[in-house]
């Protein structure tokens, strides 16, 4: 690595002294220093700029990301408020309007039975969100976090079983298994709520295909988790290390109060970029499985169930407006959540740069 | 090296134990009774108790899990299939994997032969125009599902253009293939173009690539034999990812396409509860997925002399 030694000696030792200091230094701040301090230096001297506003302050400078996350925002609004924006019901019916074209009356079109492709590919939109929502609330923040935290904090015999199980659920694809998974499992399922339903006189579970959502949501957690464990696992053990834990603790810090203020600013930043590249995996995910047929069922709307049913070559020939739509939304979403993931990991991520 | 495969190589088979056993007890707690299944319109108590007996399907979980191991092991033995009555599952699948394998291989054929050029040329012209359009469409086309693709490229390729099949089988060398392959091949696409970029860019800024160009070689032998070998790490490490990937793809691809391929072959048995198939799929794919994730940690010492596996923290 070193250049040869034929230059002049005064100039050559300052040379590779720099270079030495460069790399270390560029080392050493990324897994030694608490992230801000070395930013504050990169950046203009801002004082009481933390770590956190730095990072939004980069997302924002970024034209396009802001756009997506503007679309992204609207879609998720408006999928979550479907029943109060969408002009008629999800199942309502009007066979004259039977594979109609794009009118004003319904703007994206009409289906087999007559009902309003608009209304359906937003609330297609919100089971997509809804899932995606709470999988990685469920899989990537609850069981990553507190699985990481044992794991790290406990060490021995439950860090082993801990990883191993996250070894094996990584290990194969998950998808196949998801599969089998649901597969086995909800009809089970379904039996046991359709007696907790003629038990209780509540009739809403089934209809309106809350078994289902909770179901994919399940198994798309069990497989979302082990990126984010190891993540917080690996940043545990090396706080457990470092001297600032060490002097917290003789400072008298409590085990919550070193977990929240050395700890969790480690891993803010992963966690935001991990949440905002999974986004377009977990929704993809529920895709496919309502696309083969076992995710939400009908009547419930969902996105990849309508690619299914309007997928053929029929369809395409004749009624094209019934599968573009659908297509168009999810490509939208998917495209602002690679540019915003690409952009978040540029913002959050001192790694990257 | 030698130790660190062999670790792995001991570990592979517990894993495999744990994931065929899950899904095992998965399958066998699922709905449908398998001897109602198998005995389709002509049943009565008598008859189907004798059946349960006979398949063993009233031993404890764990001795019929045992059993059908032992037969997989030992005489490569998957049962019989409960929706083709007299029909091994070997048999079947047999019909159809090199069906699937042909669609992947051309699918990644696609997914390199694009993405490897499109990547080391945005690389070259970084910061150009060129360069910036080619990560931006890489980046848009990441991670898109494959049922998007499809009817749009059909929609677009035989109903506009006319000038590809719409769907069905003839093997590799039909033209039937090109769509498939394609809808396939496309989210790998952009995935390969950007990690080829990625890693052509972060070798350009090695100081063996300016000791290259120092002592004189010509810029053909820089690329070829200083840039690209180093900067395909990278792209051979996610190379198990791709193939996983694809996995997922090609259940839909064949169901999309009616090519009579494994994947579609298995959601059809999942949906008729046929066990023993979806048994046997489960089986062949993870450990295949598991050898290819072997075969591709192997393969790092090859390119890249520094690694040396098995020292330090790799497990």
């Amino acid at each position: 690595m070193l250049p040869d030694r034929s230059g002049p000696r005064a100039h050559d030792h300052g040379h590779t002294q720099r270079l030495d200091t460069d790399l270390e230094g560029a080392d050493w701040s990324a897994n030694e220093l608490p992230a801000g301090q070395r930013l504050e230096l990169e950046e203009e001297p801002a004082r009481g700029h933390s770590y956190w506003s730095l990072s939004v302050h980069r997302l924002f400078r970024k034209k396009l990301a802001v756009v997506c996350l503007s679309v992204i925002l609207v879609m998720y609004v408006g999928a979550l408020l479907s029943p109060l924006i969408t002009p008629y019901e999800y199942t309502a019916q009007d066979l004259s309007q039977s594979r109609a074209g794009p009118t004003l009356a319904h703007p994206f079109g009409a289906d087999r039975l007559g009902r309003d492709m608009m209304t359906r590919v937003i609330y297609g939109l919100r089971t997509t969100v809804i899932i995606t929502i709470i999988s990685l609330l469920g899989g990537t923040l609850i069981l990553g976090i507190v699985l990481g935290l044992l794991s790290g904090y406990m060490g021995r015999w439950v860090d082993s079983v801990i990883m191993r199980t996250g070894e094996v659920t990584s290990s194969f694809p998950d998808i196949i298994l998801i599969l089998i998974f649901v597969a086995a499992l909800k009809p089970r399922l379904v039996g046991l709520v359709q007696g907790f339903e003629d038990a209780t006189g509540i009739d809403w579970i089934l209809r309106l295909g809350i078994l289902d959502y909770a179901i994919i949501s399940f198994a798309l957690s069990i497989f979302g988790w082990f990126g984010m464990a190891r993540l917080v696992r690996g940043q545990v053990l090396q706080a457990r290390e470092s001297q600032y834990t060490e002097a917290a603790l003789v400072a008298g810090a409590s085990t919550a109060r070193i977990l929240r203020a050395h700890v969790l600013p480690n891993i803010l930043s992963p966690l935001i970029v991990s949440i905002s590249a999974g986004l377009a995996g977990v929704a993809g995910s529920e895709l496919v499985l309502s696309w083969i047929g076992i995710g939400v069922q009908p009547p419930v709307p969902s996105l990849g169930r309508m690619m299914f049913e309007n997928g053929s070559i029929q369809v395409l020939r004749n009624e094209p407006h019934l599968i573009l739509f659908p297509i168009g939304a999810v490509t939208l979403l998917f495209f602002c959540f690679n540019i915003l993931g690409d952009a978040v990991n540029d913002a959050f991520n001192p790694r990257a740069r | 090296m030698g130790a660190y495969a062999a670790r792995r190589l001991v570990w592979l088979p517990f894993l495999l134990i744990i994931v065929t056993f899950v899904t095992f007890a998965l399958l066998r707690v699922g709905p449908g009774d398998p001897v109602q299944v198998w005995l389709g319109q002509h049943q009565n108590d008598e008859v189907r108790e004798r059946l349960r007996a006979q398949l063993g399907l009233d031993d404890p979980l764990v001795v019929q899990y045992v059993r059908y191991i032992e037969g997989v092991v030992t005489r490569l033995d998957f049962g019989e299939s409960f929706q083709f009555r007299g029909k091994s599952v070997g048999e079947l699948l047999a019909k159809r994997i090199p069906v699937s394998l042909q669609l992947n291989l051309a699918a990644i054929i696609i997914t390199l032969g694009v993405g490897i050029p499109v990547g080391l040329y945005a690389a070259l012209r970084q910061g150009t125009g060129v360069d910036n359009v080619v990560v931006a469409i890489a980046l848009a086309f990441q991670s898109l599902p494959v049922f998007i693709t499809a009817p749009v490229l059909l929609l677009v390729f035989a109903l506009y253009l006319d000038i590809l099949p719409t769907s069905g089988w003839d093997g590799f060398f039909s033209p039937k293939i090109v769509l498939p392959a394609t809808v396939m091949g496309v989210p790998g696409i952009a995935i390969v173009v950007r990690l080829v970029r990625a890693s052509v860019l972060d070798v350009l800024g090695q100081d063996y690539i300016r000791t290259a160009r120092a002592k004189g070689l010509s810029e053909t032998i820089v690329r070829w034999r200083h840039i690209l070998r180093n900067a395909m790490i990278p792209v051979v490490t996610s190379f198990g990812f791709t193939i996983a990937g694809l996995a997922g793809g090609t259940f839909i691809v064949e169901i999309y396409f009616g090519i009579p391929g494994v994947g579609f072959f298995t959601i059809n048995s999942l949906f008729a509860r046929d066990y023993p198939v979806i048994m046997a799929f489960a089986i062949i794919s993870t450990t295949l997925f598991m050898l290819a994730n072997l075969v591709v940690d192997m393969m790092y010492p090859l390119l890249d002399p520094r690694i040396r596996l098995g020292a330090g923290n790799v497990t």
